[in-house]
């Protein structure tokens, strides 16, 4: 007998199981939400050691960041995102990650066409799109101002 | 000679044998279950090399020394090479195959290449091209991961239906001067075939239909059935795919669940490796052949067997283009004994 297309996609729903959303969103919530709660020590830290506020959440991000940079490169990153999913992803750690693994496995490439050329491979439309919306953003906000004030 | 029975489907008259073969796998792959039956296991999977495209082109490198090794040949003695490998432009392959001096056809068919490569072989012996010819296979974690995936230490979340790239490599000599076991007696080339499976994450989804397709071909022309044979081993479908294989038989009418097994499930235990769907990978199938089923053959222990390399044709990019995963599946017949049973 024929198998349609169809008749296939129904059997393959039913074979394939789904990933376990009841593990991987508590999981991403715990594990995220620690993350930043790690964010907000920092920030805390950071202040009550002198910083003003703007300075001490830039000094927070960097410090996720140099983190992020440093497991990834220990391999560690990885094996806790297997768990965590949307909790490392979503946070800065998750950008972070995503340049720093492409730039890491570029190097056998050399410094211009593997590292320079592959840095951002993941990130790059994260880049791309965060820097249009931004700009889209800064128009609104001068019509809006124009109309209103 | 060769004996066309159908489209694409040949019986050999003069007989093909499996002089050597040899298996060599990386530390994960040595770490399952089917860890005892590989020559050797490397514990580095950079086997040695700077990048992993090096170290993949080393594996299969080493895996064709040792099954011409234990053969008792040469490089000179192989009047050809047949490999192929996942990577771009099977450069694991040509890089591996580079000192060899051995005439050389490079071959792509994703992971159906082990089963390609024996049948070319085969066709290029039966046909009197030469007495003995090479056939291998490699795949490697960390070039496929790169090539069609993500970088290796950026942090994803694997779905239950991915499978797991093997790093291993598989090589056979074959032979047509010695009568020796096992020994090849058949084979099917498969089709092209796709129903639609677009996820590149059920890649055992994407390449059933072919299997299937290819299966059944192959017992209508030949007129036998899965009581006929006492393995029907498939090269990588996985879990989810070998079920979704099961089921479209039945419904073809054959019931091959009691002989059937398939090397990405064989390959790791799931619960402890944490490879979800199973093993997957040209050297997934190529190196359980040449490790585990041939050895079984050549001691008695299985007397006829189909080996059916399954390929998911897939291509990163005409994936982005929303096209879906085409698949192919090839046979070859397996068999131990000097007789030829089909003549």
């Amino acid at each position: 007998m024929e198998i349609k297309p169809e008749l296939y996609k129904d059997m393959t729903e039913a074979v394939s199981p789904k990933s376990k959303s009841y593990v991987n969103i508590p999981m991403a919530f715990l594990i995220g939400g620690a993350i930043c709660l790690l964010g907000e020590c920092l920030l805390n830290l950071f202040e009550y050691m002198g910083l003003p506020k703007d300075e001490a959440g830039s000094w927070t991000s960097i410090t996720l960041v140099f983190l992020s940079a440093l497991l990834t490169g220990l391999g560690w990153y990885e094996r806790i995102a297997k768990h965590a999913g949307a909790g490392t992803l979503v946070p800065i750690t998750g950008f972070a990650n995503g340049v720093s693994a492409p730039a890491i496995e570029a190097k056998t490439e050399g410094w211009i066409l593997g590292v320079g050329a592959k840095i951002f491979t993941i990130a790059g439309p994260v880049i791309l799109y965060g820097t249009a919306a931004s700009v889209v953003y800064g128009i609104c906000l001068v019509v809006v101002k124009f109309f209103t004030e | 000679m060769a004996k066309a029975l159908g489209r694409g489907v040949v019986y050999f008259d003069t007989p093909v044998f499996i002089a050597s073969s040899a298996a060599v796998a990386g530390k994960k792959e040595g770490a399952g279950p089917m860890g005892q039956c590989f020559d050797r296991v490397e514990q580095y999977s950079r086997f040695g090399q700077k990048t992993w495209e090096q170290a993949e082109s080393r594996m299969q490198q080493e895996t064709i020394w040792l099954a011409l090794d234990k053969a008792g040949l040469t490089a000179d003695s192989a009047d050809l090479i047949l490999a192929g490998d996942l990577i771009n432009q099977c450069t694991s392959s040509t890089y591996s195959i580079r000192p060899f001096g051995i005439p050389f056809l490079g071959l792509f068919g994703a992971c159906s290449t082990m089963a390609e490569s024996l049948i070319i072989g085969s066709l290029f012996l039966s046909a009197g091209g030469g007495e003995r010819a090479v056939c291998a296979t490699s795949s490697h974690f960390s070039t496929a991961e790169r090539q069609f995936r993500y970088p290796l230490s950026y942090g994803g979340q694997r779905p239950p239906t991915a499978q797991w790239t093997c790093t291993a490599s598989g090589a056979a000599v074959l032979d047509t001067v010695t009568a020796s076991s096992p020994k090849i007696e058949g084979a099917c080339i498969g089709r092209v075939t796709d129903l639609g499976i677009t996820d590149a994450n059920n890649m055992g989804a994407a390449m059933a239909p072919a299997a299937a397709d290819t299966l059944t071909r192959w017992f209508h022309a030949t007129g036998t059935s899965p009581d006929n044979y006492d393995l029907i081993v498939t090269g990588d479908l996985g879990l989810y795919g070998g079920e979704l294989f099961t089921q479209l038989m039945m419904k073809q009418g054959f019931d091959i669940k009691p002989c059937y097994r398939d090397c990405g499930v064989m390959m790791f235990d799931g619960e402890t490796q944490d490879t979800h769907a199973g093993g997957s990978g040209c050297g997934c199938g190529g190196s359980l052949l040449c490790g585990h089923f041939l050895p079984l053959i050549r001691q008695q222990r299985i007397k006829r067997m189909l080996f059916m390399a399954t390929g998911a044709l897939m291509s990163p990019m005409l994936v982005q283009q929303g096209e879906s995963i085409p698949g192919v599946a090839h046979i070859v017949e397996i068999a131990s004994g000097e007789e030829n049973y089909h003549a």
